[in-house]
């Protein structure tokens, strides 16, 4: 249990969430029949009291380093205004965390009741002025880990996409404006050089193995996923390699599945939630590989709609699964769908995207990117497709903020 | 006006044939919601009883989600004493029974006494009546079926096994739904009951629908993004035979009686083989969208599919390659109402004993045999415990409590092997679960290879899926949904405020309260053991895996702090503070 209090602490520092030291460092706890931290911290205290009132295993408690600190602070200030919730539209929170709870009192008590019903909270208090996260989890301290980095990404995607609409709307409130202007430069990155990933036609099972492992480290390295998890897979003889469910892309190794293209085995059980839209997308395209990430801001601009239309939308609040426009970024096309096989599952709406393009972009949630024989091209695009995001989105701010009202 | 119960309780003694409907205490309800929960309060009072005792009795409740539009609702929870283990025997089943009777105006039936004659229960909404059944004694499942004709009814019965003494007799429902654990078919079989037949057409109340609605519309999304339930290669599309392959690459199926890890034709047997073959088609439970049950077509006829513990036992575990006998083995454990876990182990366990390999017709035979409780199939019939036993073999009995172990191997997956030696019902797969996070990666993966963090682990699952059984929703669901999802839910339809720990904490009440029943019964730590081949053998050796034997240091060392955790003493016994911290009487 300690060492995964350690590696849990680690990974938020090495996804940019927190810092190694100073107040952004990670504090996380595990419980068997004693429990253990993976440091000191002052907050211990109270966190400890939370472990006796419900029936859990780990707990992650972070302040998020900036810019999500600043940005959570943003929505869980107008959130305590209101319903004392923040409802992020992206599709992880949509599906998997239902919306964020804030509180505002470091007290294990009031944490304590918001937890038992969600499974993560946003505390405003704090003489540093920077708002804390804490997600709890049953089994590992991975649940709390990958909870709250999702809880930096839903407010991230959120903060941006609902400056562009209150923007197209004709308004600028003061503290959008001051947020964006303080976090969009350290946002804003000098656009890498492409990795150089391993060529492709792959001629072993072992070479896609070590294909798909580095291509997942990449894809993490170059901030290309939230919380680790896209999904990524390779054609090769008639077998689909793709990510475990759950998998983190930068630890791989072993967590590749084996499934037949021909139905012959059930090793797909544990597979991608999107391994049906991989198999019909590869069948379709004649393409062996697939990368799929949550770049920033292509989850972002996927959320960008026409003012208008959308105030006379009949679909209004069900975007992600019926939008009823042809949309899309340079000829890159959004879809809607969700995770998953349902009615409307990605494995119904993202296949036919690729009719006429190798990449598309699912409405609030991410960027699939298939490539010829290896993952250079797919990793190549999904950049292209992220960076041209950025671009277009702070060119649209700054042409539109000379026409908003400052309120 | 209760919203998600109704109410009432149907109370039948079949000594005076004579039955009562009695209003439940709300309160009662609201702790132990329902099901395992509600069954486990009412049998506490019996628990030192013998499990053929005239006045123990026998419990079939249904939740507070059952007949709602809450997902996977659709079942019941049947409890009484086991005549397998003798401690706590339930079981949760599905089919169509579970919404019928809530819709006949009852949350459960309680059984007491013993007719002397066969007899027949009939529910139409509030109309009961006992029936002589005198005729129908003797007649399998399939007969049953045919000359009751339960048309849109819905049908509880027990087969020849119940009627012959078979200890591990089940109680199927609408044919092929099986109460399959713990010999529940022979406590009905001994209070002569031979089958209920329920109607219902009244509407279950629900507090607020509108959130209902968008609490189920949570679950459902939840659900399509789960590749083990609705993926391709999930429940939904193979049956829960979908995990046959994943055992066999773990190298933790049991073979040979848990011999082995690894069964070398396994390949060509997993569930993709039975859709080639059988063509099976979707079936499922009232109340669900999962559908894993299948139907298939065999000798041109429909025919249940075997559920995955089904294929694995009645090859690996007792060595044969044959998907015909596998099917076949299911239809007679189906006809003659046994449970196909404990009829394959006793079958393995006079393999390793005798060293016969089985044929087809051997199997089928014995399992005829078994059924009808004659020739060697009326030892088989006492459960692998018992007939190893009798043989002068008792380390050859893979069971834990007189429950014989499921088909994951606890080498391959060290939660399940705690998971195995604590649950209350002996040797159950079920009650924590642990194959989800060490094989199927839900929530997150967990090192399977490893004891670090599983006492509570499997602690905090117990709890979770006790009121699971008892609200009452399928254990299949929660690999992508929560209980904070199903708190929604609840509170929805009862209209009580809810949380997620609220309900966990019902639950480790209901495991509690289980665990004093079993400690009445003189269960402590002595039992909560496995199996000492597990100890002392490794299992198969693959390419890149080895299934050492488990440390049996490490197993003690996790089992106490188990009981740390659990609040129980180093003996594994209940204790008075902890018990009643919970709300629990403590009158032993």
């Amino acid at each position: 249990m300690e060492y995964l209090t350690k590696k849990y602490a680690d990974k938020l520092v090495q996804a940019g969430l927190g810092h190694s030291s100073g107040i952004f460092q990670p504090v996380v706890g595990g419980l068997d029949d004693t429990l253990v931290w993976n440091r000191c911290a002052e907050e211990i205290q109270v966190l400890e009291k939370i472990f006796t009132q419900i029936n859990i295993n780990s707990l992650v408690f972070l302040k998020p380093a900036p810019p999500y600190g600043d940005i959570i602070r943003y929505l869980a200030d107008a959130a305590l205004k209101s319903d004392r919730i923040i409802h992020p539209a992206d599709c992880e929170t949509r599906t998997f965390l239902h919306d964020l709870p804030v509180v505002d009192k470091f007290d294990a008590s009031m944490i304590t009741q918001t937890l038992k019903k969600r499974k993560s909270v946003i505390i405003m208090h704090g003489h540093d002025n920077y708002p804390g996260v804490i997600a709890h989890g049953s089994v590992s301290p991975e649940q709390g880990f990958v909870t709250i980095s999702s809880v930096c990404f839903a407010c991230f995607v959120k903060f941006f996409a609902d400056y562009l609409q209150q923007l197209q709307e004709g308004y600028d409130s003061r503290k959008g404006h001051d947020l964006y202007d303080k976090i969009i430069l350290p946002v804003k990155s000098e656009p890498r050089s492409l990795p150089k990933l391993i060529k492709g036609p792959f001629r072993d099972t072992r070479t896609v193995h070590a294909a798909i492992i580095e291509a997942g480290l990449k894809t993490v390295e170059y901030s290309l996923v939230d919380s680790y998890f896209g999904n990524i897979s390779c054609l090769q003889d008639r077998i689909l390699y793709i990510s475990q469910t759950g998998a983190s892309l930068d630890e791989l190794a072993g967590c590749i599945d084996p499934v037949p293209m021909d139905g012959s085995t059930s090793a797909g059980i544990t597979a991608s939630s999107e391994l049906s839209a991989h198999m019909k997308i590869v069948c379709l395209t004649g393409r062996r590989t697939i990368l799929h990430g949550h770049p920033k801001f292509s989850v972002i601009m996927s959320m960008d709609c026409n003012p208008d239309k959308r105030a006379k939308c009949r679909f209004k609040g069900q975007c992600h699964i019926k939008c009823p426009e042809k949309r899309s970024i340079c000829n890159i096309p959004i879809v809607p769908g969700e995770v998953g096989t349902g009615p409307f599952g990605l494995c119904n709406t993202l296949p036919q995207a690729f009719e006429k393009s190798c990449t598309a972009i699912v409405y609030g949630h991410g960027v699939f990117a298939a490539g010829r024989h290896d993952f250079s091209d797919a990793f190549a695009k999904m950049m292209e497709t992220e960076n041209m995001c950025h671009a277009i989105y702070t060119e649209k701010i700054h042409a539109l903020r000379k026409k908003a009202r400052i309120i | 006006m209760i919203y998600g119960w109704t109410g009432k309780i149907l109370n039948i003694d079949l000594s005076r044939k004579s039955f009562e409907i009695s209003d439940s205490d709300p309160e009662i309800y609201r702790s132990y919601m329902g099901g395992r929960g509600l069954g486990g309060y009412y049998l506490r009072s019996f628990a030192e009883l013998a499990w053929d005792h005239p006045d123990m009795i026998v419990c079939i409740f249904t939740g507070p989600l059952t007949g709602t539009l809450a997902p996977t609702s659709g079942r019941a929870h049947i409890i009484s004493k086991s005549p397998l283990t003798g401690l706590i025997a339930d079981s949760s089943v599905g089919g169509r029974f579970a919404l019928h009777l809530k819709r006949s105006g009852f949350d459960g039936i309680i059984f007491t006494g013993v007719a002397d004659i066969p007899v027949g229960i009939e529910i139409t909404d509030n109309h009961i009546e006992i029936k002589k059944a005198a005729s129908l004694w003797g007649l399998d499942i399939d007969e049953l079926h045919r000359k009751i004709r339960p048309s849109k009814a819905s049908l509880a019965a027990i087969g020849p096994a119940a009627e012959n003494g078979v200890k591990y007799a089940s109680i199927m429902i609408d044919r092929s739904f099986a109460a399959g654990r713990t010999g529940l078919g022979l406590c009905l079989g001994n209070k002569k009951i031979k089958y209920i037949l329920v109607k219902g057409t009244g509407k279950c109340r629900v507090k607020n629908r509108r959130n209902l609605i968008r609490a189920r519309q949570d679950i459902l999304r939840l659900t399509a993004a789960s590749p083990i339930l609705m993926g391709s290669s999930g429940f939904a599309a193979l049956g829960t035979g979908a995990i046959y392959d994943l055992m066999d690459n773990r190298q933790m199926m049991p073979s040979d009686n848990f011999c082995r890890t690894k069964f070398e034709p396994a390949s060509r047997l997993n569930a993709a083989a039975y859709h080639k073959k059988y063509s099976p088609e979707k079936k499922g439970c009232s109340g669900c969208h999962i559908f894993c049950k299948k139907t298939g077509i065999f000798k041109n006829r429909q025919s249940a599919m075997p559920e995955f513990e089904t294929m694995s036992h009645f090859t690996a575990l007792i060595g044969s390659a044959d998907t015909d006998l596998v099917v076949k083995a299911n239809e007679t454990c189906n006809r003659f109402g046994m449970d196909t876990i404990s009829a394959a182990s006793a079958l393995a366990c006079r393999r390793e004993i005798l060293g016969n390999d089985y044929t087809q017709k051997s199997v089928l035979s014995l399992l005829r045999d078994i059924g009808l409780g004659r020739n060697e199939g009326k030892e088989l019939g006492m459960g692998a415990t018992e007939y190893a036993d009798k043989m002068g073999r008792p380390e050859t009995a893979m069971a834990v409590k007189g429950l014989d172990l499921a088909a994951y191997d606890p080498r391959g997956a060290y939660g399940m092997a705690l998971g195995y030696a604590v649950a209350t019902r002996g040797g159950c797969h079920l009650r924590a679960y642990p194959v989800s996070h060490e094989i199927l990666r839900k929530p997150v993966a967990t090192d399977r290879f490893s004891f670090s963090g599983k006492a509570r682990i499997i602690k905090i699952a117990e709890d979770t899926n006790a009121i699971v059984d008892s609200l009452i929703a399928c254990r299949f669901v929660f690999f992508a949904a929560g209980l904070e999802e199903y708190a929604a839910v609840c509170e929805a339809v009862t209209g009580i405020e809810t949380s997620a720990q609220d309900l966990m904490a019902k639950g480790e009440m209901i495991c509690y309260n289980e665990r004093i029943i079993n400690a009445l019964n003189g269960i402590d730590s002595t039992h909560d053991d496995l199996p000492e081949r597990f100890f002392t053998e490794p299992g198969s050796r693959g390419d890149h895996i080895q299934i050492p034997p488990l440390s049996r240091e490490d197993f003690l060392k996790t089992r106490a702090k188990y009981y740390n955790i659990r609040g129980l003493d180093k003996n594994g016994r209940p204790c008075a503070a902890k018990a009643r911290s919970l709300g629990l009487v403590w009158n032993t």
